[in-house]
């Protein structure tokens, strides 16, 4: 009987050798999908057993966390309410995590590699120091303006957005989108009461969680022209050279014709680039559209920004805010060939066109930069929490150089004008150079206008201080005047307090 | 096989008895080894309390005192009841149950109020009850060693044992579900605030019932028929009585709703008839009609449904706990956060919140210390564990009568059987079942019955080990002169 003993016990050990191999898999393997898993009640109460870190700007604490007495220790409160929301996204103790207070999570929740030596240090006192610090760019001023002047445009619009960054950085002054919301319910510990706030902006038609200046693409109407302007001035078209204009065209193949937005603007055969701009003449940009070809612009379009899938604004070159690519479109026929209506009207920012706020502004900062298009980003240093040391300064980084100097050069003085003598003029502040283009795009037959601004803002000296672009959407006649006007705000506001570079 | 037979005609040459060429009683080996088991669990009781309460209190050896005290009286018995007795077998266990004490204990800090967690008294919640069963459990053992001096008197009442193990094993299926059902498993019979779980001393009842039926049959059983694919089947008359034990074992499947209680019996059947058969064949056989008979199952449950339904689901839970993360899968799903969150080195004994767990004091103990002692804690218990499972084979492996072997293998197989079968269940390994964890969970059925097949094991390594000739000391080796088996082994069959 001894050798089946033997056998048992050979048995008995493969047995436990399962259960040790198994206990492997579960506690080497998959230990940290298992230990974040969103099952896992015990990340949560680690995770708020350590206050949490402020994110900052401008020397104002936009996220702090406050001691409860409740089980989880601290709560997450955002004294700016709506005003920061779409930038600071919030920290649920129930929901998904958003914007900088996800991409920033390990640092300011105390877990990154960069905090290491801290929780080195924990170990031995036995106390649990907070999170690191973020600071942001932000100009609190600014924000103030922009989320105050969106909130009362004078077209009544409820659904728009507004971004200013500065142009020789890329650091971002000011990020509104509107309608926003009071992050604060979110972070309830009541997650009962969380989730009811979660559903309740879910279902809201305004889709106020939407941040519509990184999020939103829509058509943007002549502010495009600034693209095929560009594409016409290294094309052997200089700002003074005449184009072809007049009242309306109709493009060969098409029997819609396309018009000025009022009978005064070039009427007349032929107008200067310049004036072309300054007016925002349709017709002569729509036959420089077709003069010039789909390709051109549409290269034009990309060094500019457009078709980017991958940019992202938070940490510079780390993640952040997704930002949305904008669009050409074809403009041409399905099967490939030329399809002149589709390019004369995506000429003016019309058809399949579609553009982010937030490329609208990186268009006027690249023009205000001598076509230098900085890389934009949110997070200016992040700061360990004895607030000392200093983990990360962000280092401006050029993101791509759509236009030559002289070029850039031109279409400054091109804006310039738009808001000395053209539709703009809402824009100019004392004592600094104002450059910008409107836009009206239309969305839907059935739907008002949508108003746009780009626009820049040069000091005496002749140094670009602010780019912003304003969208109004459905705001209908006298949007883009609107638009223009909160851009000037904004930008006098950013040149007061510039915030964090 | 043929190999074998040989050296099993004359068992008690020296290479079938490790570690006994030299007799010595090993007491004091025991000895020292229980004082570092006691040692590690009051280390244990005071790193608690330190992540607990933030500072260990002057009572923190209070708990690993009293068992110790427990458990040299246990010492002081085997002394005197068992002198040969395997020495690991003590100690390994005290420091399991100890350990389970010290787990209850901290679940009870866990429970208590902030305020009155330095003041739990010893005796207080799971963990006092606890250490109240050890004491009862130990004197148990104590009291079996006392009255059982030859492990062959209890082949006397076989029979006996063997009826009771069936009724212990059917009662709770019988009983209506408000007496025997905890938590979809019909395993229990509870009598006032008291609940008993009458399958942990089935085991020991029907093990001992297998070991003399199975003496009595060998010849018949080992005796092979048809010869197929080069295996020895055995007559179809002959396998009467195992597919009497796969119907009782699927029956218990079925009515108790308990896969991990019915692969025990089953595996702990098929085990003892190889044993003492050495037949493969057996074990094919009992492994195709085990996992024929729950694949069977788990199809009628998923198709027919009725009392099969039971098996189906947990067999649907194990393969996708987070299938359904929040109802079905709760527990498996939680036990797995558990130990993953451990990771390597776990979070510190107090460290972790085993609160999170459901039924972390029964079936989840092994997971709610593997939180905070990690992967390498838990390899030390599971190495434990097969160390006291080899120590019990070793036992069968130098007692000279078969009934010993078959008892005393058949024992040591069916704990390492359970312990696969419940830390298998948790990590999903296998389905989930609801099984206890020896020596660990809180229980006193369990205890009690882990406890007595502990006394049965100790009995027959004393009698294994302890000299043929003379009163101790130096063993008198016999040179050429007639073999050991003579002194008192009964003859044992040369197969041809």
């Amino acid at each position: 009987m001894n050798a089946p003993l033997r056998r048992v016990g050979v048995v008995v050990i493969v047995l436990f050798g399962l259960l040790f191999a198994n206990l492997n898999w579960i506690q080497a393997y998959k230990a940290d999908e298992y230990r974040t898993s969103d099952y896992n009640g015990r990340v949560q109460v680690a995770e708020y057993e350590r206050r949490r870190g402020n994110i900052e700007a401008g020397g104002t604490a936009l996220a702090v966390s406050k001691e409860t007495d409740g089980e989880l220790t601290f709560l997450r409160t955002y004294p700016g309410g709506a005003k920061y929301a779409h930038v600071l996204g919030y920290k649920p103790v129930n929901l998904a995590d958003t914007g900088i207070e996800k991409s920033e999570n390990d640092f300011l929740a105390g877990t990154s590699d960069k905090l290491f030596a801290n929780r080195i240090k924990d170990m031995f006192t036995g106390d649990r120091t907070a999170g690191g610090n973020v600071l942001l760019t932000l100009s609190p001023r600014a924000q103030d303006v922009a989320y105050d002047q969106l909130r009362n445009n004078n077209r009544g619009a409820t659904k728009g957005a507004a971004i200013a960054i500065d142009p020789r950085t890329g650091a971002v002054q000011a990020l509104v989108s509107m309608p926003s919301f009071d992050p604060n319910p979110l972070a309830s510990h009541s997650t009962n009461e969380a989730s009811a706030a979660y559903n309740k902006l879910e279902q809201d038609a305004a889709r106020p969680l939407r941040n519509r200046a990184l999020g939103e693409v829509l058509p943007p109407g002549s502010t495009f022209k600034i693209v095929v302007a560009a594409a016409a001035l290294e094309n052997g078209i200089g700002k003074d050279t005449n184009i072809p204009a007049g009242s309306s065209y109709t493009p060969p193949t098409s029997g819609q014709s396309i018009t000025n937005a009022a009978p005064s603007i070039c009427p007349q055969s032929q107008v200067t680039l310049m004036k072309a701009v300054t007016d925002s003449c349709n017709t002569g940009f729509a036959k420089l559209g077709v003069q010039l070809g789909p390709d051109v612009i549409k290269k034009k379009a990309q060094d500019f920004g457009f078709e980017q899938e991958d940019l992202s604004v938070g940490r510079l070159g780390e993640g952040g805010h997704g930002v949305a690519a904008s669009r050409t479109g074809s403009m041409e026929n399905p099967d490939g060939g030329a399809d002149p209506a589709a390019l004369a009207q995506s000429s003016i920012g019309q058809r399949d066109v579609r553009m982010t706020p937030l490329e609208g502004a990186m268009i006027a900062a690249a023009v205000a930069n001598n076509g230098s298009q900085m890389r934009p980003y949110l997070v200016r240093q992040l700061l360990a929490p004895d607030r000392t040391t200093v983990y990360d300064t962000a280092n401006p980084r050029e993101l791509r150089r759509p236009v030559s100097g002289q070029v850039a050069a031109d279409l400054r003085d091109m804006m310039v004008s738009v808001v000395r003598n053209g539709t703009g003029r809402s824009a100019s502040i004392n004592g600094y150079t104002v450059g910008g283009k409107t836009g009206t795009a239309q969305s839907a037959a059935d739907r008002a206008d949508h108003g746009w601004f780009i626009g820049f803002a040069l000091d005496s000296d002749g140094n670009p201080v602010s780019a912003v672009c304003v969208v109004l959407e459905e705001a209908g006649p006298g949007g883009s005047a609107e638009a223009a006007r909160i851009a000037g705000q904004i930008m006098r506001a950013a040149i007061a307090d510039p915030g964090g570079r | 096989m043929t190999a074998a037979a040989t050296p099993a005609a004359s068992p008690a040459t020296a290479g079938e008895r490790p570690g006994v060429r030299l007799a010595r009683s090993r007491r004091n080996s025991e000895l020292s080894l229980l004082v570092l088991a006691m040692a590690l669990v009051a280390a244990y009781g005071a790193m608690v309390e330190a992540n607990v309460l933030d500072t260990v209190t002057p009572d923190f050896w209070v708990p690993a005192a009293a068992l110790t005290a427990v458990f040299l009286g246990m010492h002081l018995v085997i002394r005197f009841l068992a002198p040969f007795a395997d020495p690991a077998l003590l100690p390994a266990v005290a420091l399991l149950n100890g350990l389970g004490v010290g787990f209850l204990r901290r679940l009870d800090l866990a429970n208590a109020a902030p305020a009155d967690r330095a003041e739990l008294a010893t005796f207080a919640g799971i963990g006092g009850r606890q250490l109240a069963w050890t004491l009862v459990s130990v004197m148990l053992a104590a009291g079996l060693l006392a009255l059982m001096r030859d492990h062959r008197s209890i082949s006397r009442y076989a029979y006996t044992l063997g009826l009771a193990g069936i009724v212990l094993v059917m009662l709770p299926a019988v009983l209506p579900a408000s007496i025997s059902e905890i938590n979809g498993a019909k395993l229990w019979v509870r009598i006032g605030s008291f609940s008993i779980q009458p399958g942990e001393f089935a085991k020991l009842a029907l093990l001992v019932f297998f070991a003399y039926y199975l003496v009595r049959k060998r010849e018949v059983l080992s005796l092979a028929s048809h010869r197929f694919l080069g295996i020895d089947f055995p007559r179809g008359r002959d396998l009467g009585p195992v597919l009497v034990v796969w119907v009782i074992s699927l029956l218990v499947l079925v009515f108790e709703k308990d896969l991990g209680t019915s692969l025990l019996y089953f595996g702990m059947f098929v085990a003892t008839v190889y044993i003492a058969t050495e037949r493969v064949s057996w074990l094919l056989i009992g492994l195709v009609l085990f996992f024929g008979g729950a694949y069977l199952a788990y199809v009628l449950g998923s198709t027919v449904g009725g009392p099969f339904l039971n098996f189906s689901v947990r067999a649907d839970i194990w393969l996708d706990p987070f299938g359904d993360p929040y109802n079905k899968g709760y527990q498996l799903v939680q036990g797995l956060l558990a130990l993953g969150t451990g990771g390597l080195f776990g979070a510190g004994p107090g460290g972790g919140q085993p609160l999170l767990l459901p039924e972390v004091q029964n079936d989840f103990i092994f997971a709610g210390i593997g939180e905070e002692i990690g992967l390498f804690g838990l390899s030390a218990l599971l190495v434990i564990y097969l160390l006291i499972v080899q120590r019990g084979l070793r036992a069968a492996l130098a007692v000279r009568d078969s009934f010993g072997k078959l008892l005393a293998g058949g024992l040591a197989f069916t704990l390492g059987l359970q312990v696969f079968v419940i830390v298998g269940g948790i990590s999903k390994l296998i389905p989930l079942t609801g099984q206890t964890t020896p020596f660990l969970s809180a229980g006193g059925s369990s205890l009690m019955a882990n406890w007595l097949l502990i006394a049965v094991l100790l009995r027959v390594s004393d009698a294994g080990r302890r000299p043929v000739t003379g009163t101790g000391g130096k063993v008198n080796r016999p040179t050429g002169g007639p073999p050991e088996q003579l002194h008192g082994a009964p003859t044992e069959v040369i197969r041809p």
